[in-house]
């Protein structure tokens, strides 16, 4: 039976040509311990893990080789990140090195504009991923829900953009749905929420808007249980992104009955 | 002019003293960093491939870093 509909089809993920069975990126920072990560990557068997470069000596060289083997078990494609760089060259030379290290060409690109609220730093992150681009890199930008910023980001050859929901860290779900939704509307690149998210829900919402993936951490790690709660991301993502296939019907002001009105008992008996 | 024996660079922000013409293998060796890591000397990359070549300056500054969890 064929059927016209405008209706979005049920694709996978695609980033820069590759796709990816999960629409759920897992950061690896802040778990009780590595055996609690590792089990929580396997509960929310997600597209990509996020991880990122530091000095290490001494004890933290020890942390660091635990961390490289459990990346190594994991099996799961490593995205790693510019975290703390303030400027253009800090994030490229830190790019460099972590495609050395982690033997990959994808990057999330955080440039830094504040330090309170780690909200990027808008008027040099196009500047910073284009020259990363130029290089080679598949970038990720972490950035605002800022229109016009992820257009140019676009502009400058990203093929996906990564909007916050809310600060990282925070846990407060999208704090500018309408801004969000708008970008949706206006940009036909991958989108994916980066940063904010708290809850099951906040995850659900914004994949229900059509927005194609999620990438979060702390809201997993810092849960009671991170490992159920990695299930259930991987849960709410799927359903907000089978929702958003369905197609929802429009909220109404009045109410409508759902069951039929026509012979209803006993209408009109008095 | 006589040309100092030896050359003092910072590596990750720790002062060491390094004999003139120390390539950054050397100073990799110093530190005894395990693999994998990477570098870069004045916040500029230098691949693996390059390490034995890089000859080092006195005031350098060398950045080893390696994988840790993130977000």
């Amino acid at each position: 039976m064929s059927m016209e509909s405008p209706m979005p089809t049920s694709s996978p993920l695609t980033l820069y040509g590759e796709t990816f069975t999960s629409r759920l990126l897992l950061g690896t920072s802040r778990y009780p311990s590595p055996s609690v990560l590792l089990a929580a990557i396997e509960r929310a068997k997600p597209a990509m893990l996020t991880a990122s470069l530091r000095r290490q000596t001494g004890a933290g060289g020890e942390a660091s080789q635990s961390f490289w083997n459990l990346l190594r078990e994991a099996k799961v494609p490593v995205l790693p990140n510019t975290a703390g760089c303030h400027s253009m060259q800090e994030a490229i030379t830190t790019a460099e090195m972590a495609r050395e290290v982690f033997n990959t060409d994808w990057i999330k690109l955080e440039l830094i504009g504040d330090d309170y609220t780690l909200q990027p730093d808008t008027l040099n992150l196009p500047e910073a991923a284009s020259r990363l681009i130029k290089a080679g890199f598949k970038v990720l930008p972490y950035c605002t829900e800022d229109l016009v910023l992820c257009q140019r980001l676009v502009d400058v050859g990203c093929q996906a953009v990564m909007p916050w929901a809310a600060p990282i860290g925070t846990g407060k779900g999208p704090v500018n749905p309408t801004a969000l939704r708008t970008l949706r509307e206006r940009l036909p690149v991958p989108l994916i929420v980066d940063a904010g998210l708290g809850l099951p829900s906040h995850a659900c919402q914004v994949m229900e808007w059509g927005y194609d993936a999620v990438l979060l951490n702390t809201a997993v790690a810092l849960a009671q249980d991170p490992v159920a709660m990695a299930g259930a991301f991987a849960d709410a993502v799927q359903a907000g992104h089978n929702a958003f296939l369905a197609g929802a019907m429009q909220a109404q002001d009045t109410a409508q009955p759902s069951t039929p009105v026509l012979g209803t008992p006993f209408w009109h008996h008095a | 002019m006589s040309e100092s024996a030896t050359i003092h660079v910072l590596i990750n922000q720790v002062p060491y003293e390094l004999p003139t013409h120390a390539t950054l293998a050397d100073a990799v060796q110093r530190v005894g960093i395990t693999p994998p890591f990477a570098a870069a000397v004045n916040m500029q990359f230098v691949p693996k491939t390059q390490y034995a070549n890089h000859v080092l300056q006195t005031n350098d500054q060398i950045e080893l870093i390696a994988p840790i969890t993130g977000g």
